[in-house]
């Protein structure tokens, strides 16, 4: 596949491994967190770990918008499809996700409920214009890559008068979660408290498709304030490969500066028209509760009074709901980058795949989803 | 004189007729539709004597059995329709224990308003199918479910086959050591349905590769008759094919991510759509383990048959008491290749 396998090609990885290898201090430990699932996806996939000395060490962050959704508003969603009826349009991942009581939206498929997989919101427009006399809500769920679709088809909505549509929307921000990790991690690194070589981080992988909305220049906090380099990179192994060796060399240097490996799709201002469609149909929630992050303030975004219409939010009664994790689950832990899944005392014993009891087991990009498909073999290799 | 005509006082109207709960009945309705389209199509001594069962010789050796029920979405798709597919299906399981497949049954379950011209193209293309192999459709039966009870049609049939003496092919014998072979590219099916879909509807080349591959697997066993097992990879593909194998024989695998061959479109279309091709249903592909010293042999016994052409060695059987399937990818790393979990795919054969 053409502009693709390039960023795939074997060779070029083994002479970047080499240079890894070769620019690594010794005695020196980098801890790295990649940020996004796209990248912790990417590094198990691709078997990323087996090409970098034991020194570099990965961890994954909190980026995998399904992961962060608190079960609370899960619930909610399952709630508001079964009480009304309503035609719920939803991503795949989100409907193996466990709300309250470890009930989800697949079940209340089974149980009767008007359910539908889709692979964008385009579809549930569609749904809606084929059904005028049925509701169709979008649960609408991610970062800033997800968030400019929504945009339009809230606006195409509006333009269409197409009145049996709305959106739930559970849309968060980037940079606020960013923030809460590395002020999390930084406490840690101060108390000693963190687990054995955990609460210590030395550089980011900055996401790849969010940075094409926003840029790279929301990042500067993270080498101003924290003093860590972090690297913007593509989803594709080599993007993060590369993004590795540029991080050792910031470490390596003393330096801490935001950088852009992922060129051919950032800019530093980012995606300015994308930017504008968010701004005049959303505005900042003042808090927002993250799976395992609790409550960031201006961390996610709500729909502008003036699209009410179109949110499902003020269309229908959805009262908050608090709903606890799992006792046993360390999602908690995992997100912020405090435990590796493997430390998770649940991990491929009562939470797998095909029984997750957190979300992190759900997605793709969940970083124990993830280790689970593709990694645990060297678990039991140790 | 035609005595079906005297039987029934109007032809059945394939063109613009469709199915109602008489035709599953028992009556009249019935006896019709089964005479005029099922027996008309699937024609052998068997139907004709319009008996509840089918009265079969005696035939020397270990018999196999195997059934299989489709309930594909949408019913054709490019290369293929539920009709030959439920065919190729069911003699594809009963191939890979190595036996030479012989009779089919099959049970239809309609729903009421299914067109009858749907109904006859997909009956034509079994019997076109099963004549193609060689095997005959020897009994069957009918059923209607109510008007969105069904989904116009399912179809299960249930193949009987005889194994050759001396061969002994089963899940449970992959040694270590052994080498793992593919038929061909992977994916095809699963794909060339999915661009299909209502909600998808790509334009795409992509051709399910829907085949029965007793011939091949004829061919295979006269070569090389120490082949371990085989194993057609259908739903869940090749990577839970060589899990239950893995399961089954208690060993590990290690497979070559760059030796195993995907289609481009295939490769495309998964990439777009998040899919991993080694998870992708395939209805005309076997994989084959095998002695080391076979391996070769093997390779040049597919790849001189029509169906085996893209056949590649793709791994190799390795001790592992946790049973794990590794590959290395065509990056230089490793990765497990897990059981499927959840449906990648639903209804897709």
């Amino acid at each position: 596949m053409k502009y693709i396998d390039e960023f795939r090609d074997g060779q070029v990885a083994q002479g970047l491994a080499t240079r890894i290898r070769q620019e690594v201090e010794p005695g020196r430990d980098y801890a790295l967190m990649e940020f996004c699932g796209g990248h912790t996806h990417a590094i198990c996939r691709y078997g990323i770990e087996d090409l970098l000395p034991d020194q570099v060490r990965l961890i994954h962050g909190p980026g995998c918008p399904v992961c962060v959704l608190p079960s609370g508003r899960l619930q909610s969603a399952i709630d508001l499809v079964e009480r009304e009826q309503i035609i719920l349009c939803s991503y795949g991942d989100l409907l193996r996700v466990p709300g309250a009581h470890g009930d989800t939206l697949l079940r209340a498929k089974a149980r009767g409920a008007n359910v539908q997989m889709v692979y964008s919101i385009s579809d549930a427009l569609d749904i809606a214009r084929a059904q005028p006399d049925r509701h169709v809500v979008f649960f609408a769920i991610g970062f800033e890559t997800t968030t400019p679709p929504t945009a339009v088809a809230i606006l195409q909505a509006r333009r269409e008068g197409l009145h049996n549509f709305s959106v739930y929307c559970n849309h968060v921000l980037t940079p606020p979660a960013l923030r809460a990790i590395l002020t999390d991690q930084r406490s840690l690194a101060e108390a000693g408290s963190g687990k054995q070589d955990h609460g210590t981080l030395h550089g980011c992988i900055g996401p790849a498709h969010v940075s094409t909305i926003i840029g790279s220049e929301p990042y500067q906090f993270v080498a101003a304030e924290h003093r860590h380099p972090l690297v913007i990179a593509g989803f594709e192994p080599l993007d993060v490969l590369q993004a590795i060796l540029l991080l050792i060399r910031q470490i390596n240097a003393g330096e801490a500066k935001v950088e852009n490996e992922y060129t051919r799709a950032v800019t530093p201002e980012g995606n300015r028209k994308a930017q504008r469609l968010m701004a005049e149909v959303f505005l900042l929630r003042p808090g927002f509760e993250w799976r395992g992050l609790g409550e960031l303030p201006d961390s996610a975004l709500a729909i502008r009074p003036e699209f009410a219409e179109w949110d499902a939010e003020r269309r229908f009664v959805i009262p908050a709901i608090q709903a606890a994790d799992h006792k046993a689950c360390a999602c908690a832990e995992v997100l912020r980058g405090i435990k590796r899944p493997q430390d998770c005392k649940v991990f491929g014993i009562a939470c797998t795949p095909d029984h997750p009891l957190g979300s992190c087991m759900v997605s793709a990009e969940g970083a124990c989803a993830a280790h689970y498909h593709y990694g645990r073999f060297r678990q039991a290799a140790v | 004189m035609n005595l079906t005509r005297q039987r029934f006082a109007h032809p059945l109207d394939v063109k613009n007729g469709c199915i109602e709960l008489s035709h599953g009945g028992g009556g009249r309705a019935m006896a019709q539709l089964i005479e005029e389209l099922f027996l008309a199509a699937f024609d052998n001594d068997w139907l004709r004597a319009q008996d509840d069962c089918a009265r079969l010789p005696a035939c020397g050796g270990r018999l196999v059995m195997a059934t299989d029920s489709h309930v594909v979405s949408p019913l054709f798709f490019p290369g293929g329709d539920i009709g030959c597919l439920s065919v190729h299906g069911t003699i594809n399981d009963v191939a890979m224990s190595g036996a030479q497949p012989l009779y089919l049954a099959a049970t239809f379950i309609l729903e009421e308003g299914f067109p009858l011209a749907d109904l006859k193209k997909i009956v034509d293309s079994m019997a076109q199918a099963a004549r193609r192999a060689g095997v005959s459709i020897v009994t069957g039966d009918t059923k209607v479910v109510e008007r969105g009870k069904g989904d116009g049609v399912f179809i299960t049939t249930t193949g009987v086959g005889v194994i050759p003496p001396g061969v002994e092919i089963s899940a449970s014998r992959a040694k270590p050591g052994d080498v793992i072979l593919i038929s061909g590219a992977l994916g095809d099916h699963g794909m060339a349905v999915l661009s299909q879909r209502e909600n998808l509807s790509f334009d795409s080349p992509i051709v399910s590769d829907t085949a029965a591959l007793h011939e091949l697997v004829a061919v295979m066993i006269q070569a090389t008759p120490g082949i371990h097992c085989l194993r057609d990879p259908t739903r869940g593909g090749l990577g839970s094919a060589l899990n239950e194998i893995a399961q089954q024989s208690g060993v590990g695998m290690r497979l070559r991510e760059a030796a195993i061959p995907v289609h481009e479109p295939v490769r495309a279309l998964c990439e777009f759509l998040g899919l991993d091709p080694l998870y992708v249903a395939n209805e005309g592909k076997l994989l084959a383990i095998c002695p080391a010293e076979l391996a070769e042999t093997v390779r040049a016994t597919l790849r001189g048959h029509p169906l085996g052409q893209e056949a590649a060695i793709i791994g190799e059987v390795v001790e592992d008491p946790h049973g794990f399937v590794e590959m290395e990818t065509t990056f230089g790393g490793r990765r497990l290749v897990d059981w499927l979990s959840g449906e990648q795919l639903p209804r897709i054969c």
